[in-house]
């Protein structure tokens, strides 16, 4: 059986900030479901069903903040499920939300994701000391930057293509009105130039902390059909592996590759540079572009990543435009993050970005990991209903 | 001796939460004496007033004061409250429909025995006399009596945030092999778990191999010298932290095992820290050993070559 | 939509789990229990989702080295919900619908009794005019319980009812932590606890795990001669507020019920965590008097968090494998006073499953 077709017709997000301390996280998650609503047309009201996700939920200090949620977002007489599968959560909870419509459930689902991260310090929620464990010595930046230089040294990668990553993401914010930093004047010398914090990781190599939330509304292929614009789904995939595992590939993990695999065969895809025409990657620290590029079977994996990344591929006029949006690396409310990367793939192949918009882009990528990188989800949507 | 090792913790965070305008305005009712209900699309006086309408999913934005009076519609008696709830004594919890209402609300009604309570009895909110604009700013006490004066304020800037704070108790037990990993600790042994099926060593041991989920159960000792495979130099300073930047946060492959730890690297210029160098334990005086890989204070350099890069590629 | 059934299940109850919060100890024998009844390995598994809660285990991300008990070297098709057994079951069910795998195994696990768990659940509401009063379980429970009592709906005679029979039918039920029946005088006789409840009212705190296997066509018959087949899942929500709720009715166990057919239902696996709740549930569900209600004692005697929803889904199929019954139902709630709540329609054939 095959699924039934599923279209993104609907993409709203909030304006993201260190702390959003005008509103409440209802108030946060109606600004993006409201966005979402008016984009696609429609009021809560014609919503059949509701999928939440956010990270942990230490993070807000409520457990199961969609039950006291339910009513605000307009889910009371509905279904309502929330998905937290770690730093992907924002990826796998869009691709549940869509599986309610090619599972032939429903016609009109809407999914929000949301992270508060002003309500507490996500340094605390990921670490609280646990007794026997030894405490956390290294910071938040600590677990990735070691991982950071096994790619440097696998792939002899010069040492400034971090800092190519974070000046374009950083100039590509500035064209996105709803991206939490919009640091004007970022170049190469200048993120070299910032604070070396978990060497080799630079100050403006990392993500903010962010307060912020996305919404998507996903529908079958009937409803649409009154859209102008839908972003048809072409493929999704979940993959996990262990956080820790012997000789486990940390740079390149197992799940992501097979997940890419998995991806493009769905999507018909079979060589991703040239049928893609741009990407939104999970980049939470800048080298994680190119070592995904490589992972995702964009470059070989014996630095393909660094050299596409290093020729200007990647910037909004390369051959693959990677994070038009300012990515990770500009806005991150970490449980919306990844439905960040899907709404805004989608925005791209529904000629809807605005001043990010990549001409013509008619195929995109949205890509989410979490977790010390074991967990992954990954969609492929279009501009054309899919034919397969 | 039990299973596991125990050890109580507490999960402890003061959330700062803002209100937005719905729930600003309710709290700054009650930091200026007064309650405040919202008015529905159809009608209702709800209190603390909805964020937004179940009909039309607007914002509220109309708002009545309401009480101090009110009636109970149900109760029930807390024989044994836990901590953080508003009397550390027995008391009632009751939904009471303030008089200007329509729908009742939840709050801790001051009574001493469940014979004082009764559904449809008349009660009142008493303000506390220090009032910080939350919902701890006031209980429910019978209408009995002249009420206490309550000083009303005017303010002029509204409640925006209130921090809530959350403090959770628990007993946190280590899993079986977890716990046979830090009794080694404890006796200056870092023992390890070999998987019968892929015949890894894993340090700590796991509960199940995480490659092919089979249980480990074959004790192994490795060794306490190890190669860095790959690193970062901590220059920040951080939260929590306690050793002053920069210094360098490693994963060893101690000789024996299969997977690396995470520990810290001194004795050595940060800046002279390479992949592949190796290492050794340094433990801390064995009087300070408890059942943690602190017990080990840090790795530093044995002085030996390099390990080759071959040898470790593979843990990268 | 597809054939779809429950073709495995395995569960553990327990007072106080002696070892860690992750359960990883009890989720390996489980998963293996599920190989064995199913002839699978873990390589015949679609896709994976479990239901937990970082809350319960006290850490963020307590759910991330559960997946040590898979094994997940080849990497999996796998998710997680912040949600009780039944909800991953859901998402399961849903993969299986889309085509995209044809089995699945579902798992959810808790240690209820690393904390508080009634002040601990005190976190799941409104968390600025609701949590600072730490509203522990059992108090909200009992205002539920009150309001019927004095609406009249239900009584104290007939919540000792339902504890009297739970706790006689617990008595055959290996993995039931509370057992023993008496009458109704006897239990009536003893002293209120939260007063309108008594302690045999409100469930026992108890640690758990539990794993449901899933299984489309012909995959299901080639595991069980008589497949528990899904013909019938809804779930909805109703607002969180006590005080916008009439809290005597359910209006999401409801519109749940009558979004499946439940004719000829001879077996009803109700979620009630406490007594009065079963008696709410009964009557939005509509039950005859002849179904049977609880016949493993339901979660009045069991009720290890995140999984008692799922286990009352593998009470009910299990009963459907063994040709005890031929169709029953199976009631999953999450949230205070009942505010979330799903249905699952189980039966020996597989007519209405489209």
């Amino acid at each position: 059986m095959a699924k039934q077709p599923a279209a993104v017709v609907g993409v709203g997000q909030t304006h993201h900030r260190a702390k959003r301390l005008d509103v409440s996280m209802a108030g946060l998650c109606r600004e993006a479901i409201d966005r979402a609503l008016e984009d696609a047309g429609m009021t809560l009201d014609e919503i059949d069903a509701i999928v939440v996700g956010k990270a942990p939920d230490l993070f807000e200090g409520v457990m199961m903040p969609e039950l006291f949620l339910a009513e605000a977002l307009g889910a009371a007489g509905k279904p309502l499920l929330r998905v937290h599968t770690a730093g992907s959560v924002g990826g796998s909870t869009a691709i549940v939300a869509a599986s309610l419509v090619q599972a032939g459930v429903h016609k009109k689902v809407l999914t929000v994701a949301y992270e508060k991260q002003s309500e507490s310090n996500a340094m605390w929620a990921l670490s609280v000391p646990l007794p026997f464990n030894m405490p956390v010595h290294a910071g938040a930046g600590g677990y990735f930057a070691p991982h950071v230089r096994s790619y440097i040294r696998r792939s002899d990668a010069p040492t400034h293509v971090g800092a190519i990553v974070a000046a374009k993401d950083r100039n590509n914010a500035l064209k996105n009105p709803y991206a939490h930093l919009h640091n004007e004047g970022t170049t190469v010398e200048s993120v070299l130039a910032s604070q070396m914090l978990w060497d080799p990781i630079r100050y403006d190599e990392t993500c903010p902390s962010s307060d912020g939330a996305c919404a998507l509304v996903i529908v079958s292929e009937d409803v649409a059909a009154a859209s102008p614009n839908p972003a048809w789904i072409h493929g999704t995939v979940m993959r996990s592996e262990a956080t820790t595992a012997a000789e486990r590939d940390q740079v390149n993990p197992q799940a992501s590759r097979d997940a890419a695999a998995a991806l493009w065969k769905q999507a018909g895809i079979t060589s991703p540079i040239d049928e893609i025409d741009m990407a939104e990657i999970y980049v939470p620290f800048s080298w994680f572009e190119p070592m995904w590029l490589e992972s995702l079977g964009f470059a070989d994996e014996n630095g393909g990543g660094w050299r596409l990344t290093e020729s200007g591929g990647t910037a909004m006029d390369g051959v693959l435009p990677v994070n038009c949006s300012g990515g990770v690396l500009s806005s991150n409310p970490i449980g919306a993050s990844g439905m960040l990367r899907f709404g805004e793939a989608a925005l791209q192949v529904r000629g809807a970005a605005g001043e990010h918009q990549v001409d013509g882009a008619r195929k995109a990528l949205g890509h989410a990991y979490g977790g010390g990188s074991q967990f992954f989800a990954m969609w492929v949507v279009g501009s054309e209903k899919p034919s397969n | 001796m039990t299973r596991t090792l125990s050890a109580p913790v507490t999960v402890a965070f003061d959330y700062t939460r803002s209100t937005g305008p719905v729930v600003g305005r309710f709290l700054t009712g009650l930091r200026d004496g007064v309650v405040v209900g919202g008015r529905t699309s159809a009608g209702e006086v709800v209190v603390p007033p909805l964020e937004f309408d179940p009909v039309t999913h607007e914002p509220t934005t109309e708002f009545v004061e309401v009480g101090p009076g009110g009636t109970v519609t149900s109760w029930v008696w807390v024989p044994e409250p836990v901590k953080d709830q508003p009397f550390d004594r027995p008391f009632a919890f009751a939904l009471v429909t303030l008089d200007g209402a329509t729908r009742p609300f939840l709050h801790a009604l001051d009574v001493s025995s469940p014979d004082e309570v009764s559904t449809g009895m008349r009660v009142r909110v008493r303000f506390a006399e220090e009032r910080v604009g939350a919902i701890t700013d006031i209980v429910f006490e019978p209408e009995i009596g002249e009420p206490a004066a309550t000083t009303t304020l005017q303010t002029v800037d509204p409640v925006t945030g209130v921090i809530v704070p959350v403090s959770l108790d628990y007993l946190y037990a280590a899993s079986p092999e977890e716990s046979a990993f830090y009794r080694g600790l404890n006796e200056g042994r870092i023992v390890g778990q070999r998987c019968p099926t892929c015949q890894k060593v894993y340090v700590p041991p796991r509960s199940a191999c995480p490659s092919d989920g089979t249980p480990t159960a074959e004790e192994v000792e490795v060794s306490q010298t190890g190669t860095i495979t790959t690193f970062c130099i901590v220059n920040v300073p951080f939260l929590g932290q306690k050793i002053t930047p920069p210094y360098v946060s490693a994963y060893v492959l101690l000789d024996g095992a299969d997977i690396a730890v995470l520990h810290l690297i001194l004795g050595v210029d940060a800046a002279e820290v390479r992949m592949g160098m190796r290492v050794k334990a340094v433990w801390k005086p064995e009087a300070e050993w408890t059942y943690s890989l602190e017990n080990i204070d840090h790795f530093e350099p044995t002085g030996d070559p390099d390990a080759d890069y071959d040898t470790y590629r593979h843990h990268l | 939509m597809r054939d779809v059934a429950v073709v495995g299940f395995a569960q553990r109850q327990m007072p106080e789990f002696d070892g860690s919060p992750t359960c990883v100890e009890m989720l390996v024998p489980l998963l293996a229990e599920c190989y064995e009844q199913t002839g699978w390995t873990r390589r015949d598994i679609g896709f994976w989702c479990s239901g937990s809660s970082d809350y319960l285990a006290g850490r963020s991300f307590s759910f991330v080295s559960a997946v040590d008990a898979i094994g997940v070297i080849p990497p999996v098709n796998e998710s997680h919900v912040e949600m009780d057994l039944a909800w991953a079951m859901y998402e399961a069910w849903l993969k299986i619908q889309t085509g995209e795998v044809d089995t699945a195994l579902v798992y959810a696990f808790g240690k209820a009794s690393a904390g508080v768990l009634r002040r601990t659940l005190g976190l799941q509401l409104e968390p600025y005019t609701m949590t600072p009063l730490w509203p522990d379980t059992v108090s909200l429970a009992g205002l539920q319980a009150r309001a019927g009592i004095d609406a009249g709906v239900w009584d104290e005679t007939a919540m000792a009812e339902v504890a009297n029979r739970s706790l006689t039918d617990a008595e055959k039920n290996d993995w039931s932590i509370r057992k023993g029946g008496s009458s109704v005088e006897e239990l009536l006789a003893r002293p209120m606890y939260a007063d309108p409840l008594r302690k045999h009212d409100c469930s026992p705190v108890t640690d758990g795990a539990a794993a449901i296997v899933l299984a489309a066509g012909d995959r299901a018959r080639d595991v069980r001669e008589t497949p528990a087949w899904i013909s019938g899942l809804a779930h909805y929500i109703d607002p969180m507020g006590m005080g916008t709720r009439d809290l005597t009715r359910s209006p999401s166990a409801e519109r749940a019920a009558a979004a499946v057919d439940l004719s000829g239902v001879e077996v009803a696996e109700l979620h009630a965590p406490f007594s009065h709740q079963e008696l709410v549930l009964r009557r939005e569900l509509g039950l005859a008097d002849d179904v049977r209600i609880n016949p493993s004692g339901g979660a009045l005697t069991s009720n290890p968090m995140f999984s008692a929803g799922g286990i009352r889904i593998g009470e009910v199929a299990s009963r459907i494998w063994s040709s005890e019954v031929s169709k029953g139902v199976a009631h999953a709630t999450s949230g205070p006073a009942l505010q979330q709540n799903l249905l699952c329609v189980l039966g020996s054939t597989t007519e209405g499953t489209n």
